[in-house]
């Protein structure tokens, strides 16, 4: 039974007929949807399963920590396949994202056995790295015994897989050659354009190319959309979630650093500067003229459900963002659109800082070698293209899943310019910080300085110079300046 | 004939002396108190140490480093002016408030209970969710709040996303949870207040602006002191009103104790500055305490004619 099928879905997986005709041929054999996706399930499996033991560590248990998020759900509504694959029993405790880097950072800094593998962004293995909580991955990535020859390490994108690996050095590149893996890329956001065309359309404007037209455009969006409804969404919360995205992107985008690197490793503060304070200037005037009325409290939420109910007529914030509020019942969904950014009129193309959702293994797990077979199995392709074509897994971290014409379509259909703004931005797309132990310190008073900024309490000059200096004082206190 | 019990009780099968009973009864008092004092002097113990998570290799003792760095951060002394203003502000007020309400509900009827036991529902209300609660009717868009505060020419008017007005917002957030805790203390102490006194200043028609301040309110006042007390130590340790609703900010408008030693520890894991930071906010605790508690005493001792 299904003979036919299954050697068409064997075939695809060999590489030798692609997704769109392999969905024809079950689709001509009059195989329904539910059954034509547990036989492709099925076979996935016994394809993983050819060519490495995956029952090695059959009967064992892991548990995992998890954020509340799309890609956690996707993960979830995958696992069975991974437990029908090894034999290993998962469970699992999610949290909102507002409680989850506590749990975390509780979890580990009391060396807790309970977690095995837990979801984190690639900045907090900044700390958790040096502090000895997860492991460095390298070990069983490059064992062939331990290490599914089909995982494809190659496949993922290089300046994504490279944001994941440090060699701990305050100020050393990331992805260095003796950097170490702290964890493996899940999905990432790079920081765009989500905008509303219907809005766009009204007011008669297209969409900015730099910094100095979204400052226009943004302004008048403000003033003609009317309903209260403002032009431009970006966070402002006193948190370094605040710098990371639009912020950071646009600023790196001028050519401009948050710390200098001395050739003996010391690390100053980088953002006094001419050309970073007339950023600074410009971003402070677009929140002032464009922004919410309460941009000090605006968080990722905010940012998304304001885009997604209308209040406000673009992000320039994480792609993914504009993304989610296109679909579900979101006020606008639908109605948005995408376009890549890049703030400085004499840059090539953008250059977003990214935000990398990642899974690490916890030092303290009773069984490494059986977390890095469920972390294989959750980064691996099989599960990167069932999440992304199935489920809300975006953005993919595989150039394989960007590449898969099922994939793209999908996107292309329902989010315009989506995947152009992903290709165009992706070269340039990395993580622009300076890798260094007090990221979260020096973030959150930078947020803390935007703040002032805003609220006119101090001006640009004054308030960027005062940022250095105390920067400065906290890297010499802490012997990294 | 009937059993007499000797002292020197039999327990279980064996006696225990005389000697060692007040040893035993007083031992889970004293295992409270080890419970206690182990994670109080282990934060001792952290602040005088240059101490960060992400740093393990470079642990140290370093001299009272931690508290040094304080006379030469402004940040710290702001922490320090802007938690002692929360603090006396918010007292302030909800002691003012809570009398007032008090007062009104001190007679004894159904419809004055009906109404203190609805008054103490903000109480039953955990303030984070209190203060996500005034998030919303705060907000500039669609908030309740902000649209009365346009009904009387406060057009834009920006709560805690100002820097003007942050601090009057959590103040307000706090007043609204904890007012209704002033309020009952000092209810239930004016309705235990002896008759007497009352009655004798009816009989000689004395003006009642004097019976409340000659009489009532220094009658009064051990349970006002009690009340302050409590909301005091309580106010200056504030945290879920001030984080859920600004994080700290705008700036460092609200960059109170806790909120500091919060971001400290969880986002920096800087445990050095972190313990060094609510030592000193003990201290504060522990002297403020000192002065209500001798206070209170010696109008306990002249309420009695021993000063």
């Amino acid at each position: 039974m299904y003979e036919k099928e299954k050697d068409l879905i064997s075939a695809f997986l060999r590489g030798e007929v692609d997704r769109r005709g392999m969905l024809k041929g079950l689709g001509a054999a009059g195989l329904t949807a539910g059954t034509a996706g547990t036989l492709f399930n099925l076979m996935s499996t016994q394809a993983l399963a050819a060519d490495f033991d995956w029952k090695a560590h059959s009967g064992k248990s892991l548990k995992l920590l998890l954020n509340k998020h799309p890609y956690a759900d996707a993960m979830i509504a995958n696992l069975q396949t991974f437990k029908d694959l090894t034999g290993i029993e998962v469970t699992y405790d999610v949290f909102p994202e507002d409680v989850y880097f506590d749990k975390v950072t509780a979890a580990l800094s009391s060396s807790s056995t309970e977690y095995d593998a837990f979801m984190t962004g690639a900045y907090m293995t900044w700390t958790y790295g040096p502090a000895g909580w997860i492991t460095d991955l390298n070990e069983w990535i490059k064992d062939p015994a331990k290490t599914n020859p089909q995982y494809g390490w190659d496949d993922f994108l290089p300046g994504v897989k490279a944001s994941c690996a440090w060699n701990g050095q305050p100020g050393g590149a990331l992805g260095s050659e003796d950097a170490k893996q702290w964890c493996i890329p899940w999905g990432y956001e790079q920081n765009n354009l989500s905008y509303n065309k219907e809005m766009f359309d009204k007011v008669g404007v297209s969409v900015p190319k730099n910094l100095d037209e979204l400052l226009v455009v943004a302004a008048k969006l403000t003033k003609d959309v009317g309903g209260g409804v403002y032009g431009i969404g970006v966070r402002g919360s006193r948190s370094w979630a605040t710098i990371h995205p639009g912020f950071l992107s646009g600023y790196a985008n001028f050519g401009q650093k948050d710390l200098n690197v001395s050739a003996d490793g010391k690390l100053s503060a980088a953002m006094s500067t001419p050309e970073s304070k007339a950023f600074h200037a410009k971003w402070v005037q677009m929140i002032q003229e464009s922004g919410p009325k309460d941009w000090s409290t605006y968080t990722w939420y905010q940012v998304g459900t304001d885009l997604g109910a209308g209040a406000s007529a673009m992000i320039y914030d994480a792609d993914i963002l504009g993304y989610f509020m296109n679909g579900g019942d979101n006020k606008m969904a639908g109605k948005l659109a995408y376009a890549p950014f890049a703030a400085n009129p004499a840059a090539s193309a953008p250059t977003p800082n990214i935000w990398i959702w990642a899974l690490a293994m916890s030092n303290f797990s009773a069984d490494k070698d059986a977390t890095w077979y469920f972390l294989q199995w959750a980064t691996g392709l099989e599960h990167a293209i069932f999440g992304a074509t199935k489920m809300d897994f975006v953005n993919p971290v595989r150039a394989s899943v960007w590449k898969d014409e099922m994939f793209r379509e999908r996107l292309n259909k329902s989010y315009p310019g989506y995947v152009e703004m992903h290709d165009i931005s992706a070269p340039g797309a990395k993580i622009h910080f300076t890798a260094q132990p007090l990221f979260f310190d020096l973030t959150t008073e930078w947020a803390a300085t935007l703040q002032k900024m805003v609220a006119k309490e101090v001006p640009v000059d004054e308030g960027l110079d005062k940022l250095a200096e105390s920067i400065n004082r906290q890297l010499a206190e802490a012997g990294l300046g | 004939m009937a059993s007499v019990t000797q002292p020197g009780a039999r327990t279980g099968g064996f006696r225990i002396s005389k000697r060692v009973l007040p040893y035993v009864l007083s031992l889970p008092a004293l295992l409270v108190c080890i419970g206690i004092l182990i994670p109080f002097f282990t934060a001792v113990v952290y602040s005088f140490q240059r101490y960060r998570l992400s740093q393990p290799w470079a642990r140290q003792f370093n001299w009272g480093e931690n508290y040094l760095n304080f006379f030469t951060d402004p940040g710290f002394w702001n922490t320090l002016r802007i938690s002692l203003l929360y603090a006396g502000v918010t007292v302030g007020l909800e002691l003012l408030l809570g009398l007032g309400i008090a007062l009104l509900l001190q007679r004894r009827s159904t419809i004055n209970n009906f109404i203190s036991i609805m008054l103490l529902l903000p109480l039953m209300t955990a303030p984070a969710l209190a203060a996500l609660m005034w998030k919303l009717m705060t907000n500039p868009g669609f908030g309740i709040l902000s649209y009365f505060a346009s009904l009387i020419g406060l057009e834009n008017f920006r709560w805690a996303s100002s820097p003007d007005t942050a601090l009057l917002t959590v103040v307000l957030v706090d007043i609204w949870v904890y007012t209704p805790f002033i309020m009952i203390l000092l209810l239930a102490g004016l309705r235990s207040l002896p008759t007497q006194p009352f009655e004798a200043a009816a009989l000689d028609g004395v003006p009642r602006t004097f019976v409340f301040f000659r009489i009532t309110l220094p009658m009064l006042t051990p349970y006002i002191l009690t009340a302050t007390l409590f909301r005091l130590l309580d106010s200056i340790q504030q945290f879920d009103i001030i984080y859920a609703m600004t994080q700290g900010g705008p700036g460092d408008t609200l960059t109170v104790f806790q909120v500091e030693a919060y971001l400290n520890f969880f986002q920096s894991t800087n445990v050095g500055r972190s313990a060094a930071l609510l030592i000193i906010l003990w201290a504060i605790t522990y002297i403020l305490s000192n002065v209500f508690i001798k206070n209170w005493l010696r109008l306990r001792e002249r309420a009695r004619g021993e000063a």
